[in-house]
């Protein structure tokens, strides 16, 4: 048997040596980076599934070392971190077909593709940090793989929104940094556990808060928590898989995830409520909701759109956090999961049509669902799930973030959440109506025949399908012990033992 | 035992004679004297702590050397580093044969520094040292390097001047040199204060801290790019790894909470200065050179804040603070040494240095493009490097002193490096931007071999970033 220590980094790996690997594979070697993405991305969802049932068969993995004094670079896995790490090991299988579908003809594929695993990996450490110094170490690292993604067109453009993307990103990284050194300057770094271990400290009050606020606003940069929302539009410009990684698995989730760490492993929910910082996050993030659906409406480019819309729908994480309730905290976390498998779909759907068709607005949707049938399906189920209708996943999310703000008695937010649904449904049936029932134009914007016998190249189509099929299922069988649903109850009830 | 520490030092001297009176045998010597300094600074780094006198002549007469944690580490990092950027200028063909004569002498001035165990053999060293770097700036024999060669000339003399006012100062007070035997017998007094001041003065315009660093982005900035990597990433290391022992141990109950804070403020002044001239500059090798004039400035904070009065330990003990700064030093050297040579590739690819201009170069030499994105993520204090590290120590360090606006200065400096770095890598990755000049550009080959160092020596400062244990635990 190897040591259970050595998973972290054979997770880490399956992703950093396929990267490094990809840098020095010649431009034209289509082929044989294509075999490196995708084994990397096959052994690493492997090994995660592995270390799925060993979790649920108790295991402990974790490995630490120190790298200063009192200070160590630790990773575990934990129940929270496996949920996202599976989630990114299998969203990063998809997006890597897709992508190679996506930019099989166009130039730096080598830069491209080392960068995106990098991210990969960056994210599975984001997971796996096992304290907040670690956690800090790969969200930074996060930043600087992601960056080249951005700007990976090199157009004036995209350069701009680098440069917006990396302002906001790097200046959170500031707060992020300074808020956790003030914290180990008080209270040092142990490693998170589930209750937090601030509680247990005696702290003075202006150190919880100056931490609280720096750690938020680094956090809420990349979870595009209003006010830190707007470079999240400007990065619209990186190509669709890029979008897709961003907004589903990567950076947003990076900042959610560390939200729900900090929260229920840091502070601990509970204490973090008796000292009134579950309020303000929920009031910021039910700001978010509704203020992120309201600039949604008035989009009129789908990507836009769904950026605005990705804005509102990262906060219904935070938001079931600050409710600082178990059922609250399950419709939360779940949505990490569930927000990801909807937005990706719909940002490869996306990427589809402007691929296969040119279409960029809104009002070019007229009719495609008879152009593309398949791609136009995905693309209603996810936004049918975003809306929050069952069976889909999305409405699983809402159901218990509605119960769990009914039993904390924060009425308001059911309001909040009503309001959204609304809103969630006057942008996204529009485009469901267009797509199906208007008739469709005599010339597409920009077509091309990308395969014979389908509507657009297989790499496209599959992803997002596979990704839409688990939208309906995941949302039929969540109960389930190992469904998304099992899985964070029984997170859930480690989070509030007390 | 003491045998190693002569060869250590008498190596590169005499290659760098071999290659003084038989310049056909150039290059094989200076391979020779490159790997045969770099694996006796790792003999000698493995060596253990001791007091030795040369020639067998008592302490307080003859020549002391001197080896502890602090010169060991030292002696490794200039072994590692000059050994890399070696191998760079010997693939470099443009560079003269004096530069290897003149570099070994200055090797091996350095390796005596590190070892000499008394004030006054550190100013001979110092000297030398100081003399044959006025050299390098000048060895390319341009107009502006002889300007800036001459200006650095005045200020190392002047530099030297001063410390060796100090020593004066010290010998008529306490009749000793020997800098164990000087820190054993301090006491604060005026004489004393003043002595420190002036030595410190003296070191500080030979490190370029600010105010006194207006001629380092003159010399740094057109010499060549091997000699501008050795003077950034060493040279001025030597003369701040005095500093470091006069302030923390020969003179360590004397600095005063004004003179801290004074040098606190010439740091952070660095730092914000340093950075925004960086930032505004046009030109590659400026820019990484102003970028030096700001990493200073973390230095002398650095060693502010161990010097404060209120922190705990002294500087021989294992478990102290005072391995951050080394560790400091140790992630600029790396990073800048990089960052020199690797604007050293593309200036000379490209015939030119302008910023804006380089972005085919950029696209072509990949490796070099990437080391320098590694060598600013750690000069930046980005994750994961060991400057990252160093970033941490100092914050961890100003808030152990409350010091809040000197923690906000550090934040915002760092944000400021991540500025001009990113600067340039934009200029790669952008399509769009046409070459201001519109002959076609004449791109020079570069040997893959500098390509390659680059790269490990980015990378060592990056891959540090996961490993400081040792060095605390040394």
């Amino acid at each position: 048997m190897i040591d259970n220590s050595v998973w972290p980094l054979l997770i880490i790996a399956s992703s950093l040596a396929p990267a490094i690997l990809i840098f020095f594979i010649p431009e034209n070697s289509r082929f044989l980076r294509s075999a490196v993405n995708i084994g990397g991305a096959l052994i690493k969802l492997q090994l995660v599934v592995l270390l799925v049932l060993g979790i649920y068969a108790g295991e402990v993995y974790e490995l630490s070392w120190a790298l200063l004094p009192g200070l160590d670079f630790r990773l575990q896995i934990d129940g929270l971190a496996v949920m996202f790490l599976l989630l990114s090991a299998f969203l990063w299988l998809l997006t890597t077909i897709y992508a190679i579908g996506y930019l099989e003809n166009s130039p730096n594929r080598a830069r491209f593709f080392g960068f995106f695993t990098l991210c990969v990996s960056a994210t599975a450490g984001v997971a796996m940090a096992g304290n907040l110094f670690t956690f800090v170490m790969f969200y930074e690292f996060l930043t600087l793989a992601t960056w080249p993604l951005v700007v990976h067109r090199g157009t004036e453009k995209a350069i701009a929104a680098g440069r917006v993307y990396l302002r906001y990103t790097l200046i959170g990284g500031g707060a992020l940094l300074l808020g956790t050194v003030l914290l180990h300057a008080f209270a040092g770094t142990p490693s998170f556990e589930p209750g937090g271990y601030l509680s247990a400290i005696d702290l003075p009050d202006w150190v919880l808060w100056s931490v609280f606020v720096l750690l938020m606003a680094g956090l809420g940069v990349k979870a595009a928590l209003v006010p830190f929302h707007s470079w999240l539009a400007q990065a619209m410009v990186a190509p669709a898989p890029v979008s897709a990684l961003l907004h589903a698995v990567a950076v947003v989730k990076a900042g959610a995830f560390g939200i729900a760490r900090v929260m229920f492993e840091v502070y601990g929910i509970e204490y973090a409520d008796a000292l009134g910082m579950a309020f303000v996050l929920l009031v910021l993030a039910a700001l978010t909701i509704v203020y992120g659906s309201l600039r949604a409406l008035y989009q009129t480019d789908i990507k836009k759109r769904l950026a605005f819309s990705t804005v509102s729908q990262v906060s219904y994480v935070a938001l079931g956090i600050a409710l600082a309730g178990p059922i609250g905290a399950i419709g939360g976390l779940i949505h990490i999961a569930h927000q990801g498998l909807m937005k990706i779909t719909l940002f490869m759907t996306a990427g589809n049509f402007s691929e296969t068709l040119g279409v960029h607005k809104i009002n070019q949707l007229n009719g495609i669902g008879q152009r593309m049938p398949w791609t136009t399906m995905a693309f209603s189920l996810a936004a049918l799930g975003m809306i929050g209708l069952p069976p889909m996943v999305g409405f699983l999310s809402k159901w218990y973030l509605g119960i769990g703000a009914w039993e904390v008695g924060a009425y308001w937010v059911m309001a909040v959440l009503f309001a959204s649904s609304l809103l969630n449904a006057a942008y996204f049936l529009p485009m469901i109506y267009r797509a199906w029932f208007l008739s469709a134009p005599a010339e597409w914007p920009h077509e091309r025949r990308l395969s014979a016998h389908c509507e657009t190249h297989w790499m496209l189509l599959v992803p997002p399908l596979v990704t839409a099929f688990t939208v309906v299922v995941l949302g039929l069988v969540a109960g389930f012990a190992l469904g998304t649903l099992g899985w964070v109850q029984w997170l859930v009830e480690q989070e509030f033992v007390q | 035992m003491s045998g190693w520490l002569a060869i250590l030092v008498l190596w590169p001297l005499a290659m760098a004679s071999l290659i003084a009176i038989w310049p056909k045998l150039t290059k094989p010597v200076a391979l020779l004297a490159l790997f045969g300094t770099g694996l006796l600074s790792v003999v000698v780094f493995n060596l253990p702590n001791g007091v030795w006198a040369l020639g067998g002549w008592a302490m307080p007469l003859g020549i002391g050397w001197r080896l502890d944690e602090i010169s060991r580490l030292m002696l490794l990092l200039t072994g590692v580093v000059g050994m890399l950027v070696s191998l760079y200028a010997w693939w470099d063909s443009s560079l003269a044969r004096s530069f290897w004569v003149l570099w070994l002498g200055a090797w091996g001035a350095m390796n005596a520094l590190y070892l000499a165990a008394d004030v006054f053999n550190i100013y001979v060293t110092l000297e030398l040292l100081g003399l044959s770097a006025v050299a390098l700036v000048a060895i390319s024999l341009k107009a502006g390097a002889l300007q800036a060669a001459m200006r650095y000339l005045l200020v190392s003399l002047l530099g030297s001047m001063l410390f060796l006012l100090g020593v004066a100062l010290l010998y008529g007070q306490y009749g000793q040199l020997d800098i164990l035997a000087l820190a054993m017998q301090m006491e604060p007094s005026f004489p004393m204060l003043f002595a420190l001041v002036v030595m410190s003065v003296g070191l500080m315009a030979k490190t370029a801290v600010f105010p006194l660093h207006s001629w380092l982005p003159l010399a740094h900035g057109r010499a060549p790019a091997a000699v501008s990597a050795i003077l950034s990433a060493l040279v001025i290391k030597a003369s701040f790894y005095l500093l470091m022992r006069l302030w923390l141990e020969v003179f360590a109950p004397i600095p005063t909470l004004a003179l801290i804070y004074g040098v606190w403020l010439m740091g952070s002044v660095a730092l914000l200065w340093g950075a925004w001239q960086a930032l505004s500059s046009q030109q590659l090798k400026p820019m990484v050179a102003w970028s030096t004039v700001a990493q200073v400035g973390y230095l002398v904070i650095g060693l502010g804040l161990l010097a404060h009065p209120n922190t705990p330990t002294g500087i021989n003990t294992p478990e102290g603070w005072q391995w951050g700064l080394l560790w400091l030093m140790m992630a600029h050297a790396l990073a800048k040494s990089a960052m020199f040579l690797a604007a050293g590739n593309l200036q000379q690819a490209a015939g030119h240095d302008r910023i804006s201009d380089l972005g085919e170069v950029m696209r072509v030499q990949r490796k070099t493009l990437f080391a320098f994105g590694l060598a600013g993520v750690s000069l930046a204090g980005l994750p994961v490097s060991a400057g990252f590290l160093a970033k941490w120590w100092l914050l961890e360090l100003g808030l152990f002193h409350q010091a809040w606006w000197l923690v906000m200065v550090m934040v915002i400096a760092s944000l400021l490096s991540a500025g001009y770095v990113f600067r340039v890598l934009n200029v790669a990755l952008n399509k769009e931007l046409k070459p201001l000049i519109e002959h076609a550009p004449v791109m020079i080959p570069i040997h893959a071999g500098r390509q390659w160092v680059v790269l490990i020596l980015a990378s060592l400062g990056v891959l540090a970033g996961l490993q400081a244990q040792w060095l605390w635990g040394a």
